[in-house]
């Protein structure tokens, strides 16, 4: 599926990123690198307060104020986007190169203009060879059609206020189409929604990931919901990916401790009766230098040299690599937990 | 099995409308089920489905325009006796969904878990007080000491662990819980659950869980009924509804489902319900039993010939 070859089109490169808070320091991204390939769509997996968005949002340059890049670089079309400062400057990769779809569609449009009002605002930012007010408007149609909207005539005159959390979202999508990126980030852009408008959304952004060869950044908590529609994934934990892989190797062969636990706990594979596996403890405290594997205190079966040295990461095979010891060949071999062993030959629901 | 078992709470002809003069909406129309003691009854839906009027609507919090709730045999909607009222507010209690919002900011967790019972046992001394609200602590797994903080000072996962002991403190047979994990991240989620199925094992509390997605249900349920537009469209124990889903409706929820197969998903066709397909308007649809135990809201057509295949999506729906 995914080709090694591929060129990045994205390229982190051991990103660290700081917060200062009440005169105390957060280390929320520890040393990250991850590229993103062209015409990707890769997930990001991590429990709320791993970093996901953080880094996301680092891509941006919307980082809150006492957040700080404190070394490493983000490459993006030969630029280190790590030095930006001024707002200047970041206006030319927001919208146009990057665009971000946030979570809760009930808070991310403006409840005072039409939504068509809306749209054209992007295009007319972001696409400034589309001239006249004729233009601009059919343009607009087009991507309300684009992301099944239904008569888009009438629909462009209506504010947010009439028009369903599904719809909204979708609305919110043709917003950043309108603006052109090659990168679509999407945080968590289905978690407010039912699940049948989930799978909805889920599709349509596949279609237009094809239709406008766009690269999706896609960030949840579920493993669940990524299946569909990832080709890679990377999951996070406490600020730092700890198993990178195609959706085959994640899904099918994951390695990491964490992402056994992340797997075993949805609600899909519980079996009735039985209680659900849950992750124990909480995630580590960011303030403090987290020695060793930072999953480690809450994995019962971690290893001593868990709680002495980080582990660096082991490749598996060219696509898929994790950070764990259990991959040293001094390990002793841990098999993954029973329930998510054989997901590939899964009872499909239904 | 069914039949033995005693019913807690039982719905018939439930008809719930917001609104007045020309401004009507009916959100729940016509829905009958019975919940038994001990079970957790599940009511699936999308949202605008009126899954959660139903359940505000056992609670009194919407009064009803038609139809009757009987709790143990009592009806419990419209005027009620004053301790009719009283035994109902402490048998029956609610969790909300957004532990977020359903907590009040300005009390102390002490305060919170524990207002219920200053409302309704206005004698108990403050030691007894705290004794119990030490204990509904201790049973959803927070510390005694978090009694005296303040609710955004808990994550997520431990807010909602809150509204479950202010729920618990007042021994309630009855537990609504209305979208009780949506608002949750994923490794949390499995605890809330596990936390509910526990107390349900040592307390044989009977649940009304209402949520949107069948994969959770699945897990949890015992019988699920299936919402659509305020009317139960299916209604059967959990395997039975999964295995032999029979409204279309229901199909279109369970092919929503994600699943963590990645080649199979890729695949997967996503059903959508298209109410259009039935022609209620000659032939309206009864409510009847197809099997023993599974209910299924369908016309006589429907019945002999099936609903017919469902359409495969375009992304041009809602």
């Amino acid at each position: 599926m995914v080709n090694m070859n591929q060129e990045a089109i994205l390229s982190v490169r051991d990103l660290n990123i700081k917060f200062t808070l009440r005169g105390q320091v957060l280390h929320t991204i520890r040393n990250v690198s991850l590229d993103v390939y062209k015409g990707e769509s890769i997930a990001i997996v991590g429990e709320s307060g791993s970093g996901k968005s953080v880094l996301t949002k680092s891509f941006m340059g919307l980082l809150d104020n006492n957040g700080f890049i404190s070394s490493g670089e983000i490459l993006y079309d030969g630029k280190d986007l790590a030095k930006y400062k001024t707002e200047r400057e970041w206006q030319k990769i927001r919208g146009g190169e990057i665009a971000m779809i946030m979570q809760d569609p009930m808070t991310s449009l403006n409840p005072l203009k039409t939504i068509g009002e809306q749209i054209a605002e992007a295009v007319r930012l972001h696409q400034p060879d589309v001239k006249g007010k004729d233009a601009v408007r059919d343009k607009v149609y087009s991507y309300l059609k684009d992301v099944g909207i239904r008569k888009p005539e009438r629909r462009y005159k209506q504010y947010p206020h009439e028009f369903s959390g599904g719809m909204r979202q979708r609305v919110v999508i043709a917003i950043a189409l309108a603006c052109n990126p090659r990168i679509l980030i999407c945080d968590e852009p289905t978690t407010a929604l039912d699940v049948t408008i989930q799978a909805q959304i889920m599709r349509l952004l596949k279609d237009l990931k094809a239709k406008y060869d766009l690269t999706i950044l896609f960030i949840t908590h579920d493993l669940g919901v990524v299946a569909n529609i990832a080709d890679r994934v990377a999951v996070m934990y406490a600020g730092d990916f700890v198993e990178i892989g195609t959706a085959e190797d994640v899904f099918y062969d994951p390695r990491h401790p964490y992402t056994w636990a992340l797997l075993s706990s949805l609600p899909q594979l519980g079996q009735k009766g039985e209680e659900l596996f849950t992750i124990k403890g909480t995630p580590p405290s960011l303030y403090k230098v987290i020695e060793g594997d930072a999953f480690a205190p809450r994995n019962p079966r971690a290893l001593k040299i868990d709680f002495l040295m980080a582990p660096p990461y082991f490749e598996i095979s060219e696509t898929h690599k994790a950070k764990t010891w259990l991959l040293d060949p001094r390990a002793p071999k841990l098999e993954p937990p029973e329930g998510i062993r054989n997901l590939k030959n899964l009872e499909v629901l239904g | 099995m069914s039949a033995e078992r005693e019913v807690l709470l039982d719905v018939k002809d439930l008809h719930v409308t917001f609104g007045n003069g020309k401004k009507q909406f009916e959100a729940v129309r016509g829905v009958s089920f019975q919940v038994y003691r001990g079970e957790t009854f599940g009511i699936v839906g999308e949202s605008g489905s009126g899954k959660t009027t139903i359940g505000r609507a056992i609670m009194r919090i919407h009064p009803t325009s038609a139809g009757e709730i009987l709790y143990k045999g009592n009806r419990i909607n419209g005027k009620i006796s004053r301790q009719l009222d009283k035994q109902i507010i402490q048998e029956i209690q609610m969790i909300f969904q957004d532990p977020m919002a359903s907590l009040n900011e300005r009390a102390k967790v002490d305060y919170i878990v524990s207002e219920g019972l200053s409302n309704l046992h206005r004698h108990m001394s403050n030691e007894e007080r705290m004794g119990k609200v030490q204990q509904a602590l201790s049973e959803v797994g927070l510390l005694p000491e978090f009694a005296s903080r303040f609710p955004h000072e808990f994550s997520g996962g431990q807010r909602q662990r809150i509204g479950i002991a202010r729920a618990l403190i007042m021994e309630p047979e009855c537990i609504i819980a209305d979208e009780p994990i949506s608002a949750l991240d994923v490794s949390i989620r499995a605890q809330v659950l596990n936390l509910l199925a526990s107390l349900q094992k040592t307390r044989g509390i009977t649940y009304i869980f209402i949520a949107h997605d069948l994969s959770v249900m699945r897990y949890f349920s015992d019988r699920i009924a299936v919402v659509y537009k305020g009317r139960i469209v299916e209604l059967a124990e959990t395997e039975e509804l999964i295995t032999h889903a029979t409204h279309p409706y229901t199909r279109a929820l369970l092919s929503a489902i994600p699943m963590p197969d990645p080649i199979k998903e890729r695949d997967k066709k996503l059903t959508v319900y298209d109410p259009s397909i039935h022609d209620y308007d000659k032939n309206p649809p009864k409510w009847q039993e197809m099997r023993p135990g599974h209910f299924i809201l369908a016309n006589e057509r429907e019945v002999k010939e099936g609903f017919g295949e469902s359409r495969e999506t375009d992304s041009d729906v809602e």
